[in-house]
């Protein structure tokens, strides 16, 4: 409906959105905006202020009836402005920032010449007492008469002439202006009920005080400027045939002046002189000149105007003026002239015309048409009344009000300003009647001049590759045929030619105003409130904030080398998700951009914008392009249904997340990615077609040139500048990168205090990463906020339960259309009429959006009205909506689970939409099962269990005893166990953080701080021996040095660490000089007399044994390296290297790393480096493969970076029920979205045991789970999902199957007395699977609203 | 045969299957009116008794997903 298409942002420009839009289908909020910018340059520049935007578009739409009512809202001349505007709009179009203006004039004239006024409805106009008289019927007083009549008050108009219009009809001739077109547009007025009263002298025939005599509260002057000016040059007066312009035009209208011979000079340069002129040749004069005593580029006329008049004949004579006028027996025989010049600008900024002594010239003629101004003939109109007149012999009024000195009377057009055009007067007209109106109702009128406040110019931005355009041509009469009569000059433009012409428009301002959608919107969510909603300022008082503003892709257009900017088919990383999502501008269909056909063979480039200082300012790695281009080329292999070749050229390949190493390995392995180590340079088009030419250079030094369909670019984050503009307004430090300054300790804080952050703003990173320092930045916010927990929660309360379990079931069918989800394809009345004929049914209703709240609201109603009992809602998926009708069961006395939803969207209309007849057919089966079902359904009491509020933690190490304190710093108490006799895990072993922060000093004042805590209990030596209980009463048995303790808690977090392993390899263990990690840097007195040390990188990950990468290893290693370089910059530092896995800002230290002098030499794992002993020392040696020949490297000391691994996790494993993956380390709920959760409830984990990671990762992740603790922990009691397991213990035999296949400890065997065992379900450890019940060979285990008989309800009525 | 539209049941796991074929609807894909989807909370809740006695009760096809 929308007829304005903008580029869709989220799509980045791919496809297009309306001015309507919702940002994308999943967008929160899930509802459409309308993108208003500042008002268009067109309608800003009309003196009336038209929605030119807003009819251009219709008329692009072909809706002319819209376009006119469009137009009519600021004007009731549509067809008379449409040919006779100055159209000031088209000078100020920014098209002509790109080609020539749009036609808006002529658009306005195709709308207005394809519409019946009369089928324009009148609005509901409520009428009013108060009377108004306006004098005069030219473009002002009818203007003010329209919108008076709109708004009720009783108009008349009273005009001397015989007939109305003024100007319009006796100033601008037939050849422009067809009287047929004037008559039915100032006709078109009665029908607002504006009276029009000619012949009609005020002054003579009436007088003003009679017309208040009469009742008129008001008075409009509107009677124009009737009376030409002189040119007061001799022989003006005395000789025949002299007649002003205004005399001449009006006698030619009139009928009284039909033939004009011989010669006619016309003086003046305005329309009406073009007017006069042209008119004159028409009714049969043989020359006709015009004097103008300026040059052709001052002229008021347009100059297409002065064109077609001089096409017509009129010889017009620039730089002229009249001297006298020469006449022979008191008839004109012609004008005496003389040239002039122009002087430089005045003052005024106008050119002066000074005559030229000497250049008189004689033009022979027998009538001499002055049209050099008019002024007002007020008659006897105003004798009496002392209204105020200027020297100009105009009215004089407030500029605002259009007030004269007498408060009753008003006057605005020509006889305030002089002769002006028409659509000045209308604009007069609008200001009159606004402010009569005003007036009328006894308000206060503004004395001054109001200022407009000043117009924004945020419009769109002009297209980038928008195609030059030409404006179309308005088609005109030939010239022979124009003379022989007043036939229309101007002929309408064809529609094609229209529609054409209005697509040129680049849609300024967005939203057209157009209202199509107000109009188009059943639901009136969209109304003419919503279209005048403006943003708002709003102060929100707030304890903490919490920045994650993200980051901005980089944009390669400034990498020339690399043709994004102009070749198609270079596209960056985002917009190859964009082509394939299914979403997505192509649905999903991999295809490139130039010829939508299917690419073969695909070329990724990393780190563009990223490790780059060459070409943009930086350095960092931005961490995610390396995993996100892996995964395009197996997306993109996916989507292709044929062979389809992907290349992704990179310089290291950083894949050290959690898994990702295995998937960098099938990529390569199993699904045949290439990888080549290689940065390109350059991208050329490839002559004659689309493909692109890539040549590099391979790791062996050949130069290679590849063709490639398409290029993918892996742009890298950055920080925008309006981010860096907020982090200066908040006086946040940033990072050279431009990231936020945070601590290894305090990750998620800011240098402000209060202020925290988290997301790829802290640091580039991924979303698991981002997702775990979100939780952390709520911990820390949580700890600053700990006092004020819950004080602005508010409860609701429902009304209280009606109990149903007697009662037959009444059942109530809504039956919802989804707007045309539904309803366009199912037809729903018949739905609704086959949900009458099933059982049980008391009540059947249709909404247009049974979600809407207004239907919530009538829902309740309903169910209390008709008794009902049990509802079956039929529309979408009970994924997204069931919550929403259970809140509005229980609204309504119901119990939640009395509801059912038959899914009828999004698993029939959606999926069958293309035959109507089916996807009806198949709803009502689905209706059908689903009211079988819903008669069964029974109330089910929630289940709601004491929450104890206190935490264990397992594992002292730093991620322990962050989330201990992080607990206990909001209140929750916490015991940590911890299975050495000493606190501090693995980081007792650093020396410092990757950003050069001391750990020892933080770890003995974390300690400190831990033991002195009254809310913190460590148990030393402790192992968890037995676990039992579920979210929110957990009981864990400590052994502790021999004895027992049971620690009752709600919540556990896993934190038990991890630590790197010993290795056979590399001499390690058999020379003492072969060390591994922090010995050597815990070594300091061995560093000192190093002549040489080599660092081996992966010993023992990325192999085999351990298919992943230990992630923090190159980081440290170079960081030790430019320590020793530091200390000593004549030792010889060498790093032998698989991929340097520096990612975020630790590329920092590899650069600088290198500065100093580091060697870094690559390694393959087919080529491992090997280390010998020999006298005096250790050699080392490897293949370099850019030398491509082994080296040997004489060292004194070896330090291997040996993978690590998790502690021993099975026990704790089996007792919490709680997944390990094939390397040991626990496996979270979900790697992306919930990062630091079991699919258990209540327990969390952190640190090493997830997966190697740095001091401030583990910081971040223990606050994450504490954070994520402290929901379950902050409540009394918590509400679990009833829909668990019954045991009839009556029926049951004892056999356990049920306590076997239960995977969450949910049902257990208890010994009955005199009975043997029976099983016993567990509620709140009870996730409701219900494999309990499939398995029961007794059939004595059921689930709550998953019972057996209800489902094989279902089943029967689906046959 | 060819006249012949088989009636399957299928039982969905409302954790993967359902929402599966609730995105497919998102996604716009066409398949099969054939299937009438019942929805569970695990497919370990579907008895293997049921789909005995569903097939006895005329069904053609059973899919259990999840």
């Amino acid at each position: 409906m929308c007829p304005v298409t903008r580029p869709s942002e989220y799509d980045l420009g791919l496809a297009g959105r309306k001015a309507v839009s919702i940002l994308y289908a999943q967008a929160i909020p899930g509802s459409y905006a309308i993108e208003k910018l500042d008002t268009a340059p067109c309608r800003m520049a009309c003196p009336a202020n038209l929605n030119v935007q807003g009819y251009v578009a219709m008329v692009k739409m072909g809706k002319y009836r819209e376009a006119v009512e469009i137009i009519m809202e600021d004007l009731p001349f549509p067809g008379i402005l449409g040919r006779i505007c100055p159209h000031r709009c088209e000078k100020s179009c920014r098209r002509l920032e790109l080609d020539e203006a749009i036609s808006i004039r002529e658009l306005k004239r195709v709308a207005a010449d394809h519409v019946e006024l009369n089928d324009i409805p009148v609005p509901d106009i409520v009428p009013r007492n108060e009377k108004v008289a306006i004098i005069g019927s030219g473009p002002a007083g009818l203007t003010a008469a329209y919108f008076l009549a709109l708004d009720g008050y009783q108009v008349s108009v009273y005009e001397s002439m015989p007939e109305a219009g003024g100007m319009m009809r006796y100033g601008i001739p037939e050849h422009r202006l067809p009287r047929s077109v004037l008559d039915a547009e100032i006709d078109n007025l009665k029908r607002y009920g504006v009276e029009i009263h000619t012949n009609t002298v005020i002054g003579r025939d009436l007088t003003i005080e009679e017309l208040q005599e009469h009742g008129a509260g008001a008075i409009f002057l509107a009677i124009g400027t009737w009376k030409g000016l002189k040119l007061r040059i001799p022989g003006e007066d005395t000789a025949q045939g002299v007649s002003d312009v205004t005399s001449f035009l009006r006698e030619v209208h009139l009928g009284n002046l039909k033939k004009v011979d011989g010669k006619v000079v016309v003086i003046g340069g305005g329309h009406s002189a073009l007017d006069a002129a042209q008119m004159a040749l028409r009714l049969g004069a043989i020359e006709a000149h015009i004097i103008y005593r300026r040059s052709r580029t001052e002229m008021l006329a347009e100059p297409e105007e002065v064109k077609e008049a001089e096409k017509e004949g009129v010889k017009i004579h620039f730089l002229v003026a009249p001297k006298f006028i020469a006449s022979e027996n008191d008839r004109v025989t012609g004008i005496e002239c003389i040239r002039t010049r122009l002087t430089e600008k005045d003052t005024t900024g106008r050119r002066r015309p000074i005559p030229i002594e000497g250049s008189e010239f004689f033009i022979e003629a027998n009538h001499i048409i002055p049209a050099i101004g008019q002024e007002p003939d007020f008659g006897n109109l105003i004798q009496k009344l002392d209204l105020k007149v200027s020297k100009w012999n105009l009215m004089e009024v407030n500029p605002e009000t259009l007030q004269t000195n007498v408060a009753s009377i008003f006057a605005g057009g020509d006889v305030i300003s002089g002769p002006a055009t028409v659509i000045e007067a209308v604009e007069a007209g609008q200001r009159a009647a606004k402010y009569i109106a005003q007036y009328l109702q006894g308000k206060e009128l503004p004395t001054e001049w109001q200022e407009e406040p000043p117009m924004g110019a945020d419009w769109v931005s002009l297209p980038k590759d928008e195609p030059i355009k030409e404006r179309s041509k308005i088609p005109t009469l030939p010239v022979e045929k124009r003379l022989a009569g007043f036939e229309e000059v101007n002929l309408c433009m064809d529609e094609d030619t229209a529609k054409q012409e209005a697509e040129r428009c680049l849609d300024c301002g967005s939203c057209c105003e157009c209202y199509q959608c107000v109009n188009a919107c059943e639901a009136e969510a969209v109304t003419l409130e919503t279209h005048a909603q403006k943003e708002d300022t709003t102060t929100i008082d707030v304890g903490s904030v919490i920045l994650a503003p993200g980051f901005q892709p980089f944009d390669p257009s400034k990498f020339d080398t690399y043709n994004y900017a102009n070749h198609p088919n270079v596209i960056t990383s985002l917009e190859f998700e964009r082509i394939l999502s299914a979403t997505g501008p192509f649905m999903g269909h991999l295809v490139r951009i130039s010829d939508k056909k299917e690419p073969k063979k695909i070329a990724w480039f990393q780190c563009v914008g990223s490790r780059d200082l060459n070409r943009c300012d930086n350095p960092y790695c931005s961490s995610v392009c390396c995993m996100y281009a892996v995964r395009e080329a197996l997306i993109a292999k996916e989507h292709a249904d044929y062979d389809l070749d992907c290349a992704i050229f990179y310089m290291d390949m950083r894949t050290p997340g959690k898994d990702f190493e295995k998937y960098y390995n099938e990529a390569e392995d199993k699904h045949g990615v290439r990888f080549i180590r290689s940065r390109v340079h350059t991208i050329n088009p490839f002559p004659g077609t689309d493909d692109l030419e890539v040549k590099y250079v391979t790791e062996s030094g050949e130069i290679t040139t590849e063709i490639f369909d398409m290029v993918v670019l892996s742009v890298g984050m950055e920080t925008s500048p309006a981010v860096v503009d907020l982090a200066g307004k908040m006086g946040i430090e940033l990072t050279e990168g431009n990231f936020c300054e945070t601590t290894s300790f305090e990750p998620s804080s800011t240098s402000s205090d209060g202020i925290f952050v988290c997301g790829a703003f802290q640091g580039p990173k991924d979303i698991p990463e981002s997702v775990m320092e979100a939780s952390a930045a709520a911990c820390s916010v949580g700890i600053n906020l700990a006092s004020a927990r819950g004080s602005f929660v508010k409860e609701k309360v429902f009304p209280a339960e009606n109990d149903i379990t007697d009662q037959e079931p009444r059942i109530g069918v809504f039956v919802c259309n989804c707007g045309i989800n539904i309803g366009g394809i199912a037809d729903v009345p018949a739905i609704v009429e086959y949900a009458k004929s099933l059982p049980n049914i008391v009540y059947v209703e249709e909404n247009l959006f049974t979600c809407s709240q207004d239907t919530q609201d009538k829902m309740v109603e309903v169910i209390k009205d008709h008794n009902l009992n049990r509802i079956v809602v039929a529309a979408c998926t009970p994924r997204t909506h069931e919550p929403l009708f259970q809140e509005t069961m229980r609204n309504a006395g119901l119990n939640a689970y009395l509801f059912d939803m038959a899914n009828i969207r999004n698993q029939c209309t959606w999926v069958h939409s293309e035959d109507k007849k089916i996807a009806t057919e198949k709803s009502k089966d689905l209706v059908r099962m689903s009211v079988a079902r819903a008669s069964l359904l029974e109330s089910i009491p929630a289940i709601s269990v004491d929450v104890n509020q206190s935490a264990l933690v397992i594992g002292g190490g730093i991620a322990g005893m962050t989330a201990a304190i992080s607990l206990a710093d909001q209140g929750f108490p916490a015991a940590i166990v911890e299975k050495t006799s000493i606190l501090g895990g693995a980081a007792r072993n650093l020396t410092k953080t990757w950003k050069g922060q001391d750990v020892q000093e933080y770890l003995s004042k974390l300690i400190d701080k831990i033991e002195k805590h009254p809310d913190i209990d460590v148990l030393l030596n402790a192992e968890v021996s037995a676990v039992s209980g579920f979210v929110g009463n957990f009981e864990t048995q400590i052994s502790v040095g021999g004895t027992t303790k049971n620690i009752a808690h709600g919540a556990v977090i896993i934190a038990t660490g991890g630590q790197a392993v010993d290795t056979d390899e590399y001499l390690y263990g058999k020379n003492p000089n072969v060390t591994r990690w922090h010995d050597l840097e815990n070594d300091p007195d061995k560093l000192k007399t190093a002549e040489s040390v080599v660092f081996i990188q992966c010993v023992g990950s990325r192999d085999e044994n351990r298919p992943y990468c230990s992630r923090i290893c190159c980081t440290a290693s170079v960081s030790q390296a430019i320590s020793i370089k530091e200390e000593n910059p004549d030792t010889d530092v060498y790093i032998l290297y698989r991929d340097m896995r520096t990612f975020g800002e630790r590329e920092t230290l590899y650069k600088q790393a290198r500065e100093k002098g580091v060697i870094f030499v690559r390694y393959s794992l087919d080529k491992k480096p090997t280390v010998t002993e020999i006298d005096g020392g250790l050699e080392v040696g490897v293949f370099d493969p850019i030398l491509q020949r082994s080296i040997m490297i004489q060292a004194d000391l070896v330090n291997l970076a040996t993978a690590i691994q998790p502690a021993e996790n099975d026990k704790i494993s089996e007792f919490y029920k709680i997944p390990l993956n094939a390397e040991n380390f626990f496996m979270e709920a979900h790697a992306k979205l919930r990062p630091v959760e079991f699919a258990t409830d209540g327990i969390f984990l952190c640190g090493l045991t997830h997966y190697p990671k740095s001091i401030e990762e583990s910081i971040s992740q223990a606050m994450a789970a504490a954070s994520r603790a402290a929901t379950v922990l902050s409540k009394d009691s918590i509400q679990i999902s009833p829909l668990v397991s019954q045991v009839d213990a009556e029926g049951c035999i004892g056999c356990g199957l049920c306590e076997e296949v239960c995977l969450f400890n949910a049902i257990v065997l208890e010994e009955v007395e005199g009975k043997g065992y029976r099983a016993q379900n567990i509620p709140a450890s009870c996730k409701g699977c219900g494999l309990c019940a499939a398995s029961c060979p007794q059939m004595t285990i059921d689930m709550l609203h998953f019972r057996g008989q209800q489902i094989w309800e279902s089943v029967c009525a689906a046959m | 045969m060819t006249d012949f539209e088989p009636k399957i049941v299928a039982f969905l796991c409302n954790w993967c299957a359902y929402a599966s074929a609730d995105l497919a609807g998102v996604s716009r894909l066409q398949y099969p009116p054939n299937i009438r989807p019942i929805r569970v909370m695990c497919s370990g809740r579907v008895d293997p008794v049921v789909i005995i006695q569903a097939f006895k009760k005329g069904c053609d096809g059973i899919l259990v997903a999840g």
